[in-house]
């Protein structure tokens, strides 16, 4: 049994954006040029007026919407993580983080879905750099659902936050009636035997994992953490409490990330072995979408492997 | 510039900003004496536009200084902080004595303006190429809310180096901003340069000519004036609040370390810290001599 395909994060980015904009004048989308793949297109569409076309000028964009902060104006950001994050770091180290500007680095591409473009546009280390960044809200919603649910909730904080949306459709693991909240995790599967923590797009294959480890007698609980930065610590903890044994997966480098803050939470507040499962200091190829998750290792049945592997050690 | 279509600067005027800028240098060198630390070849080449801008051109209350409809002024060369810090407190923002606590732990007067700290900074700025981005920004932000106000990005010459401000250059052009002025201090030097055969063995940062012909390239409306010449500032300003559709850029020509004497034109006076002696001489320089005896003691 597997969990069923939600629509694209994309759409549901250009659709919810456009749909606050109808009610709130101050929000305006800046786009670096790509638009008709983030589907800021639909924006566009919805609020001409208040579709600023930044040009490949990624740096600039970011220093724009700082400018556009202090106007009482609500900038979204729409571009891939690769030139939302890593390209402009210092304009939002500097004109976004520190100052505490009310912009909203929503990226898209997040993850190894990027229609298969390869090393440039594949970052793996996102999470790492952007929650190790004073101040920086990150948040990574795990489908359709939560995403709409997050851009909804980023609309209305006040402050900076950075959002990474996936590219292309993914498993659907929410009900219509889910609410998210920032910095709480949310149990997805309840079990005995160990705690599998994961985050973004990465939490329906894990949920899927815990059907095939089922069958292999192991009681699976997981968790899904949205929110990267703040920790729910609290419930990592009593997460980690239940089992005794956790283990992390995320569509990402196992340094720094989701497995990095739960380590570093539970090494404090509850020591406990952890295992990270995840990209191993590497930088991806390109490929289709699910030749990457089985040669990386995050098809649900490559992580059931995983799991297998660590909890019975041969 | 000459041939401007504004009338003539009331000359009392003028000695009233001369004599501001004669201010902000003192109080630049004084604050750098007391940190030991600090930059002065920028803020001193900057004095006479920071006095016109925050004295007459800006539209600005420094009992309020968050009033929404206020002009905007980013110091995009941030590391000239001091001389920012120095123009605010005599305009009123703040009391003159705190420029003693410039760049000490716990200053609101952080090395790089923080806007988080003191009010009336408009943006925080010291990571160069920044400022210009954010002031465009700023100025689409004002055209988008319908408010009146101009935005003005104070560069240095050397930051016009970083690619940001032509990635800023192409889009403010394509938006037609011209309640966007950015003022390019074209000190002909910055930190320590390219080795040739321009004062002391370095290259300026750009070739005559070469920020005229870029300015125009990207699509500005470009003006230059004699940085140091308050009459002439106000009167390029006053011709750049004439928008013509396009943001502009005034190549304002200074000196840099403008005023002492033994620091204009070395690029090495960029950032150092003073010894006695050549505070005595700086403050000398700038009117105001040391009383006798004094100056060897800090």
């Amino acid at each position: 049994m597997t969990l069923p395909m939600g629509r694209p994060m994309r759409e549901i980015f250009g659709e919810t954006v456009a749909e606050l904009a109808n009610d709130d004048p101050r929000i305006v989308m800046l786009d670096g040029d790509v638009g008709s793949s983030t589907r800021a297109d639909i924006f566009e569409k919805a609020h001409p007026d208040r579709y600023l076309q930044m040009g490949i000028a990624e740096q600039n964009m970011l220093g724009v919407a700082a400018g556009l902060a202090t106007m009482g104006l609500i900038p979204f950001i729409s571009t891939f993580v690769s030139f939302a994050v890593v390209r402009p770091l210092d304009q939002i180290r500097v004109l976004i983080a520190q100052t505490g500007l009310n912009v909203k680095i929503t990226a898209g591409y997040a993850g190894l879905f990027t229609g298969q473009t390869g090393m440039s546009h594949i970052i793996v280390d996102d999470m790492s750099i952007m929650r190790a960044m004073p101040g920086m809200v990150t948040v990574s919603p795990a489908d359709d659902v939560e995403a709409r649910e997050v851009l909804r909730w980023a609309a209305a904080y006040e402050g900076p936050c950075y959002v990474r949306l996936v590219r292309d459709a993914t498993q659907r693991v929410f009900g219509d009636d889910y609410r998210f909240e920032l910095g709480k995790a949310v149990t997805v599967r309840e079990g005995r035997d160990v705690t599998l923590i994961s985050t973004g797009s990465q939490t329906p294959r894990v949920v899927d994992a815990a059907d095939l480890l089922a069958a292999d007698g192991i009681d699976a609980h997981v968790v899904h953490v949205p929110t990267i930065k703040p920790l729910d610590i609290a419930a990592i903890v009593a997460a980690a409490e239940r089992t005794g044994r956790v283990i992390t997966v995320e569509e990402h480098t196992v340094i720094g990330g989701l497995g990095g803050a739960v380590a570093e939470a539970l090494s404090e507040h509850r020591p406990t072995k952890v295992n990270r499962i995840g990209l191993q200091d590497l930088f991806p190829q390109s490929g289709p979408n699910d030749a990457l998750l089985e040669i990386y290792g995050l098809s649900a049945p490559r992580v059931a492997d995983q799991v297998r592997a660590i909890l019975r050690p041969a | 510039m000459s041939g401007s279509p504004v009338v003539g600067v009331e000359a009392g005027e003028v000695a009233r900003l001369q004599e501001i800028a004669r201010q902000i240098r003192l109080e630049v060198i004084k604050a750098v004496y007391v940190a030991r630390a600090g930059h002065l070849g920028g803020p001193l080449s900057a004095a006479d536009m920071l006095a016109a801008l925050y004295f007459n051109v800006l539209r600005i209350r420094p009992d309020d200084p968050a009033w929404p409809d206020r002009d905007r002024f980013i110091l995009s060369k941030g590391h000239s902080s001091i001389g920012l810090y120095a123009t605010m407190a005599l305009r009123g923002y703040f009391p003159v004595e705190e420029l003693a606590t410039f760049d000490a732990a716990h200053s609101r007067l952080q090395g790089h303006p923080d806007m988080t700290r003191l009010p009336g900074l408009d943006m925080s700025s010291g990571s160069l190429g920044m400022g210009i981005s954010a002031g465009l920004g700023m100025a689409l932000g004002a055209r988008l809310t319908g408010r009146a106000s101009r935005t003005y990005v104070m560069l240095g010459d050397g930051e016009c180096q970083e690619g940001e401000v032509w990635e800023a250059a192409m889009a403010a052009a394509r938006y037609g901003l011209d309640n966007l002025v950015a003022i390019i201090d074209h000190n002909k030097l910055q930190q320590y340069g390219w080795p040739g055969d321009g004062p002391d063995g370095r290259m300026p940062p750009e070739v005559p000519g070469e920020l005229v012909a870029k300015w125009s390239a990207f699509g500005w409306r470009v003006l230059e004036a004699d940085g140091h010449d308050v009459a002439d500032i106000l009167r390029v300003l006053a011709v750049a609040a004439h928008g013509d559709g396009r943001p502009v850029a005034v190549i304002a020509h200074t000196v840099k370390g403008k005023g002492v004497s033994y620091m204009e034109g070395h690029y090495y006076w960029h950032t150092r810290a003073i010894k006695p002696d050549e505070y005595a001489t700086a403050l000398a320089d700038l009117g105001e001599p040391l009383p006798a005896g004094e100056g060897e003691s800090r």
